[in-house]
């Protein structure tokens, strides 16, 4: 199999998936899962790794270190906040457990 | 891959099964938090692997960097405001962008001369939409951040202007195929950074997290061209994941919005006047002010209360406010709801995330559907800093801007309370014919002053 064709097959099964994973999102979510997509594609810190290591000259190697610098912030700052955004979504009794020192656990009014 | 060894391109493998359970993760409120972490351990997982399977040179200024970029990444996440996460999340998405554009300049550089022309295609790709997506995503920082107006900034000719740089900068692109010029590579690199701002200057505010979203997904589409041009399968699989659910999830929230992609991008260079209208409602009608102490009484014997939380309560930093407030009539017998609309806040899902913050049990927050279904069985819905998304001139005023956009129907409620800083209209600019309506009250003042009044008014019945 020509290996173009292999990575274009990769690509359109990735597509597929891609599609298929958040076809069910509720709009609860769809500020952390941008923010969880976003930090995925900071992965190409390791492309970035690759160029800067194989770099020829003053000018590639600049370059390259920017993109190593500026990947390093999309996939660790990625990562972090979105963590951060879904601690906020604990489930209420962990809620009141870990906030039990502080404050009352929340009222439940009568429905 | 070749050269790459085996046990590596099967880590690589892992990596990517760790990104698909972490957008699958995501997708649901029990998981997500999890599925998040899976995500960063494929991250690990890769870095990992590269920095311990390829033979590379600088590794000391390669570690370097990662230290610098972990040094601004970590705290800037760590220490945002939750208020403004959404131009965060830009911010990073945008440097993304950046690094896969110089990732392809780079390779481009080294190996150009002798590239197939697949590869060359590949590099123009990572290029042109990296930049796009490096300064598009910086002026959605700078629009959200209030650096500058969010209103949507069109000059005349704008459109003439975008689209002859659109045709000149792919132009260029392609010709960089037979020329394998490294001049007319970075000449597309920077038409392709001004283009970015061309793109977003027309937004407006309240649309600019579609757009977030859809540059979101370009930068995926990004990187997945950036592993083609190394045959690195990782890249492909993780861009392509994030470029084609970055493209859902951008249907998704424009459908939310009851907006088109192509009406949030291009609306502004079509747009007439609209605005006309709105001093002279203001002059025929009257609008109804009430004291704290009339408005708790309102809410003191109500049955059901249903709160509307805009980006207004955000901005105050007034969600513990509400909560007391809420804990309050609770404690009086009274059924307190929250009505959530799809874009309250700044972002979808937005609102649901500062409520949670002040330990709202997600149990009381009420999807709009749901909260619109209970609505003529509700005594009393305040809404606190929101406008447009209660603005019944979109059901009922087609020719106005936000017409066809689903709102949560206050109107049907008994009465509706209006905390507001002033009369000033909301995000899009429309007058709102609610605000002069008998059944509605009004209480100007800042949003946390006012629930506090409110809450000293309640306990004192």
């Amino acid at each position: 199999m020509n290996a173009d064709v292999t990575l274009l097959t990769i690509f359109v099964l990735a597509v597929f998936v891609g599609f298929e994973v958040i076809s069910k999102v509720s709009t609860i979510l769809h500020t952390p899962l941008m923010s969880g997509a976003n930090a995925i594609h900071g992965v190409i810190l390791v492309g970035a790794i690759l160029v800067a290591g194989h770099a020829e000259g003053a000018v590639q190697l600049t370059l390259a270190l920017a993109a190593v610098v500026l990947a390093t912030v999309n996939i660790v700052g990625g990562f972090v906040v979105t963590d951060r955004m879904l601690e906020m979504f604990r489930r209420p009794d962990a809620a009141a457990g870990r906030e039990a020192g502080k404050q009352a656990p929340p009222v439940r009014s009568r429905r | 891959m070749t050269g790459t060894p085996v046990w590596a391109q099967l880590a690589y493998l892992v990596a990517a099964v760790c990104f698909v359970l972490s957008l699958k993760g995501l997708s649901a409120p029990r998981t997500a938090r999890a599925g998040n972490l899976v995500g960063a351990a494929g991250g690990l997982i890769a870095v990992t692997t590269v920095l311990a399977s390829a033979r590379l040179d600088n590794v000391g200024l390669i570690a370097s960097a990662m230290v610098v970029g972990a040094a601004v990444g970590a705290p800037a996440a760590r220490r945002v405001p939750m208020t403004a996460m959404p131009q965060l999340v830009a911010l990073f998405n945008g440097v993304g962008g950046g690094a896969a554009a110089a990732v392809a300049l780079v390779e481009f550089g080294r190996t150009g001369e002798s590239d197939p022309v697949p590869v060359l295609l590949a590099t123009v790709f990572s290029v042109l939409v990296g930049c796009i997506s490096f300064t598009g995503s910086a002026l959605t920082f700078v629009k959200l951040q209030e650096l500058m107006t969010g209103a949507p900034v069109t000059f005349p000719f704008g459109r003439a202007v975008s689209a002859g740089l659109a045709v000149a900068t792919v132009g260029m692109g392609v010709a960089v195929v037979p020329t394998r010029s490294t001049v007319l590579l970075a000449a597309v690199a920077v038409a392709a950074l001004v283009s970015g701002v061309l793109f977003v200057l027309p937004v407006g505010g309240g649309d600019v997290p579609v757009v977030i979203s859809l540059l979101n997904a370009f930068t995926g589409l990004t990187v997945a061209a950036s592993g083609y041009i190394l045959d690195n399968t990782l890249l492909i699989v993780a861009g392509t994941l994030v470029g084609a659910s970055g493209t859902l999830l951008t249907k998704l929230m424009a459908d939310a919005m009851g907006r088109s992609v192509l009406n949030i991008l291009f609306g502004a260079f079509t747009a007439t006047a609209t605005a006309g209208g709105a001093g002279s409602t203001a002059a025929q009608h009257t609008v109804r002010t009430g004291s704290p102490e009339d408005i708790a009484i309102l809410l003191g014997y109500a049955r059901r209360v249903l709160i509307v939380p805009g980006y207004g309560l955000a901005v105050a930093q007034a969600q513990h406010t509400v909560k007391e407030l809420s804990d309050v009539l609770a404690g009086r017998g009274v059924d307190v709801a929250y009505g959530i609309h799809p874009v309250a806040g700044r972002m979808p899902g937005h609102m649901n995330v500062l409520l949670a913050e002040a330990d709202v049990s997600y149990e009381r927050l009420e999807e709009m559907e749901r909260a619109n279904g209970a609505m003529t069985a509700t005594d009393v819905v305040l809404v606190v800093g929101a406008n447009d998304v209660v603005n019944p001139a979109a059901r009922t005023q087609p020719g106005c801007p936000i017409y066809g956009m689903p709102i949560l129907d206050v109107d049907h409620a008994r009465n509706v309370v209006f905390l507001k800083r002033s009369m000033r209209p909301g995000f899009a600019g429309i007058d709102n014919p609610l605000l002069y309506d008998p059944k509605t009250t009004m209480l100007f003042g800042d949003a946390k002053e006012s629930l506090a009044k409110l809450v000293a008014a309640i306990k004192a019945l």
